[in-house]
């Protein structure tokens, strides 16, 4: 049983707080949807937790079964168990996804395994091209085929709790299902915990959240319930005050 | 004296460039193309030609050094394998197949008598160091491919130094026939000792042939090594150029290509990689003198501990040529504080019907691919690498040796690991 307790945090960019006091506890099996409009500080919650350079914590913590998690390096908040798909993959020329996938079990105790044989079968779970797998990471690839691809290294590398930052995103109808499908079958299979960050509810027809939280100018201003993405969808985000802004 | 044998024009033309030499003063850093060199460093007091019969090793027959022969199995199926030692070539050998069609491979003295090749591309020596070449090259080397005819595998020439004290002089021309198609691999390695080599490669791609040449410099750490490559490229011909500096204590590559035939191209590649005191000095030239001629250059460089790096480069469009595309990349990654790159591209434009870029770098590993490979659990040493393997893939993946490839990709991956076990430096 693992849990990613959020407690009273506040961060910020360059100076400027965007969270401002968010509380938040996923735990094993369970899906948290986390909602919100442009800029209320969604995409800032995942860099915050990952340890993403360039954010700074001014208060609260984050903790992973009790964990400090806010005083370790990225690798080691993932050592940890925590996975985060990105939003915006980032294209690394030259270097295979088999490689970095190896150094990461390794890092953990896991290596050895036949990797490239997982990846195939995850490739094809999810309908990655295999043509892909042998590509320089995200390099040349499409929106959506990155999204499979942060989905094929979260099902390898077998986290225990997984952000998802805008999985659907770029995702057409079938690929969201077949990635909504394989994140839901590590949460009953493996027990992982799922905070999915999304703007939209369209991936949680899919991804059933437990927990919907809606964002807000760096607070959840409302907790609930699916039906709460359902009344979103009815009325949109104009009853939760917009923000000035949000950073990436 | 004792004197270098050969024949009497390669004698006369050996002392005709050693009474320049005497009167000719060695550049000073003050000139351009020798800025931030470490020139004011070298005592020529500290090496001395290899003259005297025997002193060279290359008088006594036997196989070539072992690590030599492990190279060789490595690269698989060779055209011809010359083996140098000392500047002295040792072996020769052609295969029967490529003999056939006309390819030769060998001492120049013996397959070019009146001496017509030795400069033929690279013209007068233009300083103290090309004049020093030319009055003690012991025994140039010729590769001749005859027009019209594919030579099947690679032209391997492995140059090997091993005398301590020395000064060496090795000497390649590579003529490549009209329409015919050759890839040189010029291998230069070294014993653990203090040498210095000052190399000059000639090459000539004639009309609408294909040349392609890989110079990888696997010297030891104590080695001072000054080079100049020049090619010249005629017309339709497709002239390629890939660079692997991983050696050396100073190991500086004068690189020049002249496109001189019209509708001819031309690429550069180059790998380095500098660690402890380390330090790789490139000059390179893209001289466009026909219409229609296209150069492509990629140098890409790291630097780790306190190891130097320096890219200059100058790509020169002249009056006649109209038409052209000429590109000039250079990018640095700088893995310690202490190391230090300078990159300084130049244009020089005659003509303005031209498509120019140049791009030039240097910074630290990419803080966005760092984090995302850590935020996947890689450690940080270990992402770095990755990245750095990565960067320099872009290259290495394009050499027309593949069999050589691995061998480099693991000399990198060595430094690499050296630099983790001294300590990466903490992030910024």
């Amino acid at each position: 049983m693992a849990e990613l307790r959020i407690s009273g945090l506040r961060a910020g960019v360059a100076g400027k707080e965007i969270l401002r006091g968010v509380d938040l506890v996923v735990r094993s099996g369970e899906v948290h949807a986390v909602m919100g409009p442009n800029g209320s500080g969604k995409s800032t919650l995942t860099h915050v937790i990952m340890g993403r350079p360039g954010y700074e914590v001014l208060g609260g913590s984050v903790t992973l079964d009790g964990t400090d998690l806010l005083g370790l390096e990225p690798w080691q908040r993932a050592a940890a168990g925590l996975f985060s798909a990105m939003q915006y993959p980032t294209e690394v020329p030259g270097v295979a996804l088999a490689d970095v996938l190896e150094e990461a079990l390794v890092a953990v105790g896991r290596g050895g395994g036949d990797v490239r044989g997982r990846m195939r079968a995850e490739a094809e779970r999810i309908g990655f091209d295999e043509r892909f797998l042998d590509r320089p990471l995200n390099v040349d690839l499409s929106g959506g085929e990155k999204k499979r691809n942060e989905t094929l290294q979260l099902a390898v590398l077998q986290p225990r709790i997984a952000i998802l930052d805008e999985v659907d995103s770029g995702l057409d109808i079938d690929a969201l299902r077949l990635v909504a499908r394989r994140v839901e079958a590590e949460t009953e299979e493996r027990d992982l915990g799922v905070l999915a960050i999304t703007h939209y509810r369209r991936l949680l027809g899919e991804l059933r959240p437990d927990v919907v939280h809606v964002l807000s100018r760096g607070r959840v201003v409302a907790r609930g319930g699916p039906e709460l993405a359902d009344q979103l969808e009815a009325t949109g985000y104009a009853g939760y005050a917009e923000a000035d802004g949000e950073q990436r | 004296m004792a004197r270098l044998d050969g024949p009497p024009w390669l004698q006369r033309r050996r002392e005709a460039a050693f009474e320049r030499y005497t009167t000719t003063p060695l550049p000073t850093v003050e000139e351009e193309v020798w800025r931030y060199s470490r020139i004011p460093e070298l005592d020529l007091d500290d090496y001395a030609p290899l003259v005297e019969a025997g002193a060279d090793g290359a008088t006594s027959p036997g196989p070539p050094p072992a690590h030599l022969a492990a190279l060789v199995e490595r690269l698989g199926r060779c055209s011809a394998l010359v083996v140098v030692r000392n500047g002295r070539v040792l072996g020769v050998e052609v295969e029967p197949e490529a003999a056939e069609l006309g390819l030769e491979v060998g001492r120049l003295a013996d397959l070019d008598p009146e001496g017509s090749a030795l400069g033929s591309v690279a013209g007068e020596a233009a300083n103290a160091f090309g004049l020093l070449h030319d009055a003690f090259a012991a025994d140039p080397v010729l590769v001749r491919v005859p027009a019209g005819v594919v030579v099947p595998a690679p032209v391997a020439v492995l140059h090997h130094t091993d005398v301590a004290g020395s000064a060496t002089f090795p000497h390649l021309v590579v003529q490549a026939g009209e329409d015919s198609e050759v890839v040189v691999y010029d291998h230069a390695g070294s014993d653990e000792v203090d040498a210095l080599v000052l190399p000059v490669v000639e090459l000539h791609a004639g009309a609408a042939a294909r040349l392609r040449y890989v110079h990888a410099q696997l010297l030891g750490p104590r080695v001072w090594q000054l080079g100049r490559q020049v090619s010249r490229v005629e017309r339709d011909a497709t002239f390629a150029t890939a660079m692997v500096a991983l050696g050396g204590d100073y190991a500086r590559l004068e690189v020049e290509s002249v496109l001189a035939g019209k509708g001819s191209s031309g690429e550069m590649l180059a790998v380095y990689f500098g660690e402890r005191s380390q330090m790789h000095d490139f000059r390179s030239l893209q001289d466009h003198l026909a219409p229609r001629t296209t150069s492509n250059l990629l140098f890409k460089g790291a630097v780790q501990g306190r190891s130097r790096s320096v890219y200059t480069g100058l790509i020169h469009i002249g009056k006649e040529a109209a038409g052209v595309d000429a590109f000039q990349t250079n990018r640095n990654i700088k893995l310690s504080d202490g190391a230090w790159a300078e990159s300084v591209p130049n244009l020089e434009i005659e003509n303005n019907d031209v498509r120019c870029s140049h791009a030039s770098a240097v910074g630290p590993v990419d803080e966005d691919q760092r984090y995302y490979l850590e935020s996947r659990g890689v450690p940080p040493a270990s992402a770095e690498r990755l990245i750095v393997l990565g960067f320099f893939e872009e290259v290495l993946e394009r050499l027309p040796t593949p069999g050589a490839v691995p061998a480099l990709r693991g000399e990198i991956a060595a430094k690499l690991a050296r630099r983790e076990l001294e300590g990466a430096p903490a992030r910024a």
